[in-house]
């Protein structure tokens, strides 16, 4: 569409005008130039000349209209209308422009600063572009490496409540196996939730320089949702009543709500609760009393690792750069394991309930059988929490010392 | 200083209420002959990019038999607001040194929206725009810009109007001061104006909302038109005349 006639450059719009999307022709047309070179504008809309006019001013380029319409006899190009002097405003509006990061998450940088804003890592930002203040823009507290795979794993892995669970498998246990199994539903649901509202939290203070980060937080967000979902759908399937839901158990779940530090509170959510949650949903699934429970409760705990490796990714990383994290965490289990002190922890009758649901049948033999299991599941807990301090780098005596100090809520 | 319009503007600017007017043409053209009929004189610092090298459109449906604004004998004028420059004043003193008057050749329909405000707001052409587009009138009023505008945003359907005519080019506002103005905080402010660059994010986004890419030193050749639309009216006579009495009283 541009051609060049002696050393002139000029553009013919044809039939179109300025309000059918003209504007992105000259523009293209006019970027090339350096400020003060003349383009020269064809065209045969009727009102060209006048909205170029208009166009060009408020643009801030130089506008001459010309007085011949005589066409070129020798072409079918219609004559030139105006010609347009190219202004200065089109790089102004980005001499001052910066880039966000780097495109690729190797090129996050150290400290995203606010007038970055929203803009994509990568991204030329406008300079004077309003500046958004993001809690969280240091790399080193929250940056993992493995941040894209994880991501890519979890997507792969969402899995369709409605799909996956066999709601219709049938029922033939007592109903005081389902009264447990209700009673331990409930107390998932309130966990579920607090884990949801701890990254949602976060995922909004996280400077998008580092949007893997907020993508995994918010897609872990979507994985408790869909855990509430499933855990509730359940509950109501045999009952119009949910089971109880006490003071203890939910002063466990305050005081990670209450955690305002990400890395202490991803310390005491997913390395010590969801770890520990991850043994519950093996244990509940053993111990499922029919088919729908069994395979949600699986479903669950696959998503429930994910979150835990998250947790360990960014904190391991955390503790290389900053050794003295390994401080703070240990205070932080303290600190909780202080303000719970005087509370119940994990209510009797979800630890009952655990017993029935492993034990199927209220006799003495049963009840000793799952006692047994139940007091199983409390070492391997406290087993992975050890195994996993360790891995952040507390000696032996540390991870036992902190592990036995983790809430009796489990979470 | 805020006025709500801007005779009282004018007026206050005469009496020394401030230094230095930010005037539409109308009121430009008011300044300078009150303060020509006070003895004093009226000088224009600087205006917006785009206050320069406007054209006023007369627009009229594409099927429309008007042709030639001969064709406009009979029929109806859709203006903006009575005191606006671009759309009521200069588009009819185009029209009468062809011959066309007012009232006498054609019929006028104003649009006025918020009188005293000298056309400031677009609502009177877009009006006068909807009517040409709803039958109500033969033809309508506006600047190139506003033609551009109302097309793309759908008032006036792509294709359904032909220009008929344009007026020769004219100025728009400009930042006015009268003779005492303190000099050196004149010059200043000039300087200030004309130093501010669009490159700069920090005004830019002021600039943006004036919709300007540069300040201009001011011109005042390009107000001839609308001056003579005012001595033909006796607009200007009888605004003097107010602002006279006003200040013996
Ligand atoms: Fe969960
Ligand atoms: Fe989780």
């Amino acid at each position: 569409m541009n051609d060049a006639r002696g050393g002139e450059r000029a553009i013919d719009l044809e039939a179109l005008d300025l309000d059918r999307g003209a504007a992105l022709l000259l523009r293209a047309a006019l970027l090339p130039l350096a400020p003060g070179e003349k383009l020269y504008v064809r065209g045969s809309a009727p009102a060209l000349a006048h909205h170029l006019r208009a166009w060009a001013r408020a643009e801030g380029h130089g506008f001459a209209e010309l007085a011949s319409r005589a066409g070129d006899e020798r072409s079918a190009a219609p004559p030139a209308v105006a010609v347009l002097t190219r202004g200065t405003a089109p790089d102004a509006r980005w001499a001052g422009a910066e880039r966000a990061g780097g495109a690729s998450p190797a090129q996050a940088v150290a400290e995203a600063p606010a007038r970055w804003g929203l803009a994509a890592r990568g991204a030329a930002v406008e300079a004077g572009s309003p500046e958004i203040r993001f809690a969280l823009s240091r790399r080193d507290e929250l940056w993992t490496d493995d941040a894209p795979e994880l991501y890519r794993q979890a997507a792969a892995a969402q899995w369709d409540p409605e799909r996956a669970i066999p709601w219709h498998a049938p029922r033939t246990h007592p109903d005081l196996v389902e009264e447990a199994l209700v009673q331990v539903l409930t107390y998932l649901i309130e966990n579920e939730t607090a884990a949801l509202l701890v990254p949602v939290r976060f995922c909004a203070q996280i400077h998008p320089q580092f949007r893997e980060i907020q993508q995994l937080l918010a897609i872990q967000a979507a994985d408790e949702a869909r855990h509430i979902e499933v855990f509730s759908r359940r509950a109501r399937a045999a009952r119009t009543e949910l089971g109880l839901s006490t003071s203890g158990g939910q002063a466990s779940l305050k005081t990670l709500l209450d955690e305002p530090d990400f890395a202490l509170a991803s310390f005491l959510l997913s390395v010590l609760g969801e770890g520990s949650f991850v043994h519950l949903l093996g244990f509940l699934h053993v111990h499922a009393p029919d088919e729908t429970t069994r395979v949600l409760m699986h479903l669950v705990a696959q998503d429930e690792v994910r979150h835990v490796a998250f947790g360990m990714s960014h904190l391991e990383r955390h503790v290389r750069h900053d050794p003295t994290l390994l401080a703070r965490l240990r205070l932080a289990v303290e600190r909780r394991h202080e303000a719970l002190r005087h509370t119940a922890g994990l209510n009797a009758e979800v630890f009952d309930a655990l017993v029935i649901l492993a034990a199927g049948e209220l006799s003495p033999l049963a009840i000793e059988r799952g006692y047994a299991a139940v007091s199983g599941l409390v070492e391997q807990m406290d087993a992975g929490r050890r195994a996993r301090l360790r891995r952040l780098g507390f000696d032996e005596r540390d991870a036992a010392a902190l592990s036995g100090l983790h809430t009796r809520n489990f979470m | 200083m805020l006025y709500t319009n801007y005779e009282r503007q004018v007026e206050q600017h005469l009496r020394g209420a401030f230094d230095v007017a930010w005037n539409s043409p109308l009121a430009w053209l008011q300044a300078e002959a009150a303060a020509r009929a006070a003895g004093r004189t009226a000088r224009a610092i600087a205006m917006r990019d785009t206050d320069q090298d406007l054209r006023s459109l007369l627009v009229v449906r594409s099927a429309s038999a008007i042709r030639a604004l001969e064709d406009l004998r009979g029929k109806t004028i859709g203006v903006g607001a009575g005191d606006s420059p671009q759309a009521t004043l200069i588009p009819l003193q185009h029209l009468a040194e062809r011959g066309l008057e007012a009232g006498r050749d054609f019929r006028v329909q104003r649009f006025d929206v918020l009188v005293g405000k000298h056309g400031d707001h677009v609502g009177g052409e877009r009006d006068a725009a909807r009517a040409l587009m709803a039958g109500e009138v033969d033809a309508a009023c506006m600047i190139d810009g506003n033609h551009l505008v109302f097309t793309n945003e759908g008032t006036l359907p792509r294709g359904a109007t032909r220009v008929l005519d344009a007026t020769a080019l004219y100025d728009h506002c400009n930042f006015t001061v009268l003779d005492g103005a303190p000099e050196r905080a004149v010059a200043r402010l000039q300087e200030l104006l004309l130093g501010m660059r669009y490159e700069d994010p920090a005004v830019r986004p002021l600039l943006d909302l004036e919709g300007l890419k540069a300040w201009r030193p001011a011109r005042t050749s390009g107000y001839a038109l609308l001056e003579r639309a005012c001595a033909r009216t006796g607009e200007l006579a009888s605004f003097v005349q107010r602002v006279t009495r006003a200040r013996r009283s």
